[in-house]
């Protein structure tokens, strides 16, 4: 008699072995709560629920593909996905399709792809391969190196322009960077060199870029225009209280008044609705969710694994704080998602990608130390 | 750094920056968490506000204007509805394309455009705006057809004011027209400015003007749930507005339409009264307009047209037009000398048809004189000599204290246009006058020369047809004065209550009935006798009246030809009268400018008034000028 029972037991070990429980239920809360909200924002008009639960689908076969790999595996992709995401952001600058005054498509016959997603996770794997390959001679140069592979992709992206998707491709490098133990000295000095250096690289900032800045400032000096976005969210946020107007009744939303309501912003609505309980509960999930990236971290065997899983970790906290930040008024409005939470299928691969990097990391700790 | 690689210590280092890390983390998380307490919870009721003002829009709902009626219920001026095409901007994509594709299906002009791009940057994006007023039939159906294609474009329908009767007593009605920043500023002096909200239209002159605030209403409201596009979704609440007062008038239209007729073509005015009420019957000035025209925006060409026509047809005569009484002013001169005791009825004058003051003549109409004259002759044939030496005995003093009395050369305050701003005051000779009216100081003094003309309705004196029918009608009264007044009642459009207007009278002069009865015989005797006969032959009723001519160009010395004057420079004729005697029931005051001689022109118009009100006598057109009639008859 075949042993049924055994054979599912183990096929289903098999399927939840890569798998880091915590991890996922964090997640899972966050996208419970998430879905629930692209209800709420989109279902008075062209209803996303359920493109968002295929999207989260699909996202969750990735995530369990990637957690599956081996972290050897995971170091011989950072070079050549780095290269590729390179050549394809190149080509982005030399071909590539603009849209509302951004070139960030590229039309590789069947769709058009942005290039740029994938340097979110090409940056981390490459500068961690990098330093890992380097670890026992790690000089100065070393980080000179690392510097300009982080800095030529970040450029061509903030010059497509998009600088949300430029700040967290950068972040992500820096993360790996600091984590690999670049000096305080330098830290320090480059922040001031930074501060120093802001009149400059206000110069260098596109006008639209500019005006994202001064109407954070002062919303109220274009109230129609780029101040718009921020004034109306920040009512839905404050209108919404210590409780919120309760599920499906925040007026913000529904009357139309929040732009871009189930994808930027929509911690708007989320907020409108739950008011500050609800945006607590969410920084404590988020808070959780970085927790335990930062213990897979601080587990993980090799440098390589560390200064991925330390990267990808913060590059959370990246998406969640800018996020937040702007639809709450206190960061200049780019383009970035809240993770796990806003409608759109790339952002949310992108994110599994990470978290599977994760899972893949803390599964196989044993292996390595083995 | 450096050649020494240790793994323990790498792992420490990079413990710790997971460790600085995650303080990082969470101090900006804390500082997100403080935003958001401050915004929800400090902020809360700010942001809160916010979200209401947003979302709820106040689209005010314009009441229905007041009717105006005449004593008889015929309707004046009333609303109609009409279709317009409205473009509510916040839905119609772009303004420019719309209106294009608007103007192949409907007829667009130039000033129709125009006036909606003023109307645009009046409005709120939800409001819509008309960019075509009064649609016909035809052109509702073609758009509907279309309709379709053109988002946050509809046809409404809107109420239009309309004057049933067109010209027939337009400067007593008046009319409506935009608000201007003029009449904004009148309606914040009101502290009117929420009641105006959607309210485009506004009295201008006339009864419109002066009652605008009885007429317009309460402006009511919907309260409205709007969305970020300014589409309205639901309603909230709704206060619904509630009429304006109807008017009705103490003007009796027929009469009104009928007197017009009587002035043909010519220039004048005429107002009757109603002695015992001060109640105007009829208010003419001629040329008249159509007060249609101004409702939805006067065309630059009709406005052209009216402006610059040389009769001049946008005065209100009866109101505006100060012109000097003439002979008209003889029975109040000598009511004046009977009441201050220099004359008695029967002390008489020689009369050699002329006044020698100083070295001036002052000459009477009559060559060689009327002969020996007393009160009663003087006025039944106007004599002029009889006042001349009037004016001298009673003085410039008495004159003028009671003529003001009764009202000349004083606004009567009549209701028309807003406050008295409208009306002219006229002038009242005296000293004092002339010393305001000039400047320097050999013209401010007061010659006894300039009395004597005074007396026979000359020199100075300027008054307007409504202070001459106000006058007569306080002689018609035995010196009871009323305030002529257009509207009888405001009628409540909810409860039909009606608010009189002018209940009391404002004075009573206290004539003698002895002195009134000489003056009241003496015009009787000129319409049976004198001046005023051959317009009033046959006449049924007792009526009194008096002929005037007033000079527009003198003639020193030479003899007043009639023919050899051009027209603009003949005499203004007047005539006043009063009937029946023994218990007036209506007083006119005529004005013919340059109608020539009172008798030829006036009276006629004046008997033909009478002849209507008080028989229901309807004449064949306009009256005819008698050619025959002259100021100083010989018929005697």
């Amino acid at each position: 008699m075949i042993d049924v029972i055994g054979y599912a037991r183990r096929g289903m070990r098999a399927l939840v072995a890569p798998i880091d429980f915590p991890l996922l239920l964090i997640t899972l809360a966050i996208m419970a709560v998430g879905l629930a909200t692209v209800h709420s924002a989109t279902f008075d008009g062209n209803q996303r629920m359920g493109n968002q639960a295929i999207n989260m689908g699909v996202a969750l076969v990735i995530m369990w593909l990637v957690a599956r790999l081996q972290p050897q595996k995971l170091m011989s992709l950072a070079v050549p996905l780095y290269l590729l995401g390179l050549v394809l952001l190149i080509a982005v600058f030399l071909f590539g399709i603009k849209v509302n005054g951004a070139k960030r498509w590229l039309n590789i016959g069947i769709t058009r792809i942005q290039p740029s997603e994938i340097m979110k996770i090409a940056m981390p794997l490459m500068l961690a391969w990098y330093f890992h390959k380097y670890e026992a001679t790690l000089r100065a140069r070393h980080f000179i190196v690392a510097a300009i592979l982080l800095v030529v992709p970040f450029l061509l992206i903030a010059k497509q322009p998009d600088l949300g998707t430029a700040l967290l491709v950068g972040g992500a490098g820096f993360y790996v960077i600091f984590f690999a133990g670049l000096p305080w000295k330098i830290i320090i000095g480059l922040g001031a060199a930074g501060a120093a250096a802001a009149p400059f690289l206000w110069t260098m900032l596109h006008d639209y870029q500019r005006k994202r800045i001064l109407t954070l400032i002062d919303p109220t000096t274009d109230p129609l225009g780029s101040g718009y976005h921020i004034i109306q969210s920040t009512i839905a946020i404050g209108s919404g209280g210590p409780f919120g107007k309760g599920y499906l009744n925040g007026t913000q939303t529904h009357l139309e008044f929040i732009p871009e309501k189930h994808t930027d912003f929509i911690f708007a609505v989320y907020s409108e609705e739950w008011g500050l309980a609800g945006n607590l509960l969410l920084v404590f999930l988020y808070t959780l969710l970085i927790g335990r990236g930062l213990m897979i971290a601080s587990a993980a065997p090799t440098l390589f694994t560390r200064l991925l899983a330390g990267a990808v970790t913060l590059g959370f906290f990246t998406y969640a704080f800018i996020n937040m930040g702007m639809v709450s008024g206190i960061l200049p409005v780019v383009g970035v998602p809240l993770p796990f939470m806003s409608y759109g299928g790339t952002a949310l691969v992108t994110l599994f990608l990470g978290i599977g990097l994760l899972m893949s990391i803390h599964s196989h700790r044993m292996l390595v130390k083995k | 750094m450096g050649d020494f690689h240790n793994p323990e210590a790498d792992l420490d280092r990079f413990r710790f920056r997971l460790g600085f890390a995650s303080v990082a983390v969470l101090l900006a998380f804390g500082v997100l968490v403080t935003r958001f307490a401050w915004l929800q919870v400090i902020q809360h009721d700010f942001y809160r506000t916010r979200a209401e003002d947003n979302r709820i829009a106040l689209i005010p709902v314009v009441p229905n204007r007041g009717v105006v009626t005449d004593r008889n219920g015929i309707v004046l001026a009333r609303n109609y509805s009409a279709f317009t095409l409205e473009i509510t901007p916040s839905q119609a994509g772009r303004l420019e394309d719309t209106i294009d594709a608007l103007a192949e299906i409907v007829d667009i002009q130039p000033k129709d455009r125009k006036r909606f791009k003023r109307l645009m940057d009046e409005a709120k994006n939800f409001e819509s705006v008309p960019i075509r007023n009064r649609l016909t039939d035809e052109e509702v159906a073609k758009f509907a057809a279309h309709r379709y294609r053109f988002p946050g474009v509809e046809v409404k329908a809107r109420l239009f004011r309309q004057y049933p009767l067109g010209k027939v007593g337009s400067h007593a009605i008046g009319y409506i027209g935009r608000i201007t920043e003029r009449d904004q500023k009148w309606i914040e002096e009101a502290e009117l400015t929420p009641n105006y909200k959607g309210t485009d239209h506004i009295g201008k002159t006339g009864l419109e003007q002066h009652y605008e605030f009885e007429l317009h209403g309460q402006t009511g409201y919907d309260e409205v749930e709007i969305d970020s596009g300014g589409r309205a979704l639901r309603s909230l609440k709704s206060i619904p507005p509630i009429s304006g007062n109807n008017l009705e008038l103490t003007l009796d239209i027929k009469l009104q339409e009928i007197t017009e007729q009587a002035f043909g073509d010519r220039k004048g005015a005429l107002v009757a009264i109603e002695p015992s009420t001060g109640g105007i019957l009829a208010l003419v000035s001629t040329p008249t307009y159509d007060p249609n025209m101004f409702v939805d925006g006067i065309s630059p060409e009709n406005w052209k047209e009216l402006n610059e026509h040389p009769d001049k047809p946008m005065i209100n005569r009866t109101i505006n037009g100060a012109y000097p009484p003439g002979s008209t002013f003889k029975p109040f001169m000598a009511l004046a000398a009977l009441e201050t005791g220099k004359r008695t009825p029967q002390q008489a004058i020689s009369d050699p048809g002329y006044y020698n003051f100083g070295n001036h003549t002052f000459r009477d109409d009559k060559k060689g004189g009327h002969g020996s004259v007393d009160m009663y002759k003087s006025i039944v044939h106007s004599c002029d000599t009889y006042y001349y030496m009037l004016a001298n005995d009673l003085g410039i003093d008495a004159i003028a204290k009671f003529m003001g009395s009764l009202g000349l050369g004083q606004k009567t305050g009549v209701d028309l246009g807003k406050d008295d701003s409208g009306e002219s005051k006229g002038v009242l000779p005296s000293p004092e006058w002339k010393k305001q009216r000039f400047k320097k100081p050999e013209q401010q003094k007061w010659y006894s020369g300039e009395t004597i003309s005074i007396g026979i309705g000359q020199g100075y004196n300027a008054y307007t047809p409504i202070q001459l029918a106000q006058a007569t009608a306080t002689l018609a009264n035995n010196g009871v004065m009323f305030r002529p007044h257009l509207v009888r009642n405001i009628v409540d459009t909810k409860s039909g209550e009606k608010r009189p207007v002018e209940p009391k009278p404002i004075r009573d002069l206290g004539l003698k009935p002895k002195n009134l009865e000489v003056i009241h015989r003496a015009m009787i005797g000129v319409n049976k006798e004198g001046t005023g006969a051959r317009a009033f032959a046959g006449v049924p009723y007792t009526v009194g009246g008096k002929t005037g001519t007033a000079q527009v160009f003198s003639l020193k010395g030479a003899d007043y030809k009639h023919s050899a004057v051009k027209k603009e420079l003949r005499d203004h004729a007047l005539f006043i009268a009063y009937a029946p005697v023994e218990n007036p029931k209506i007083a006119v005051a005529v004005l013919v400018e340059n109608g020539g001689f009172g008798a030829q022109s006036a009276a006629p118009i004046a008997r033909m008034v009478l002849d209507y009100y008080l028989l229901g006598k309807l004449p064949a057109g306009a009256a005819r000028e008698d050619a025959a009639a002259v100021e100083d008859d010989n018929e005697e």
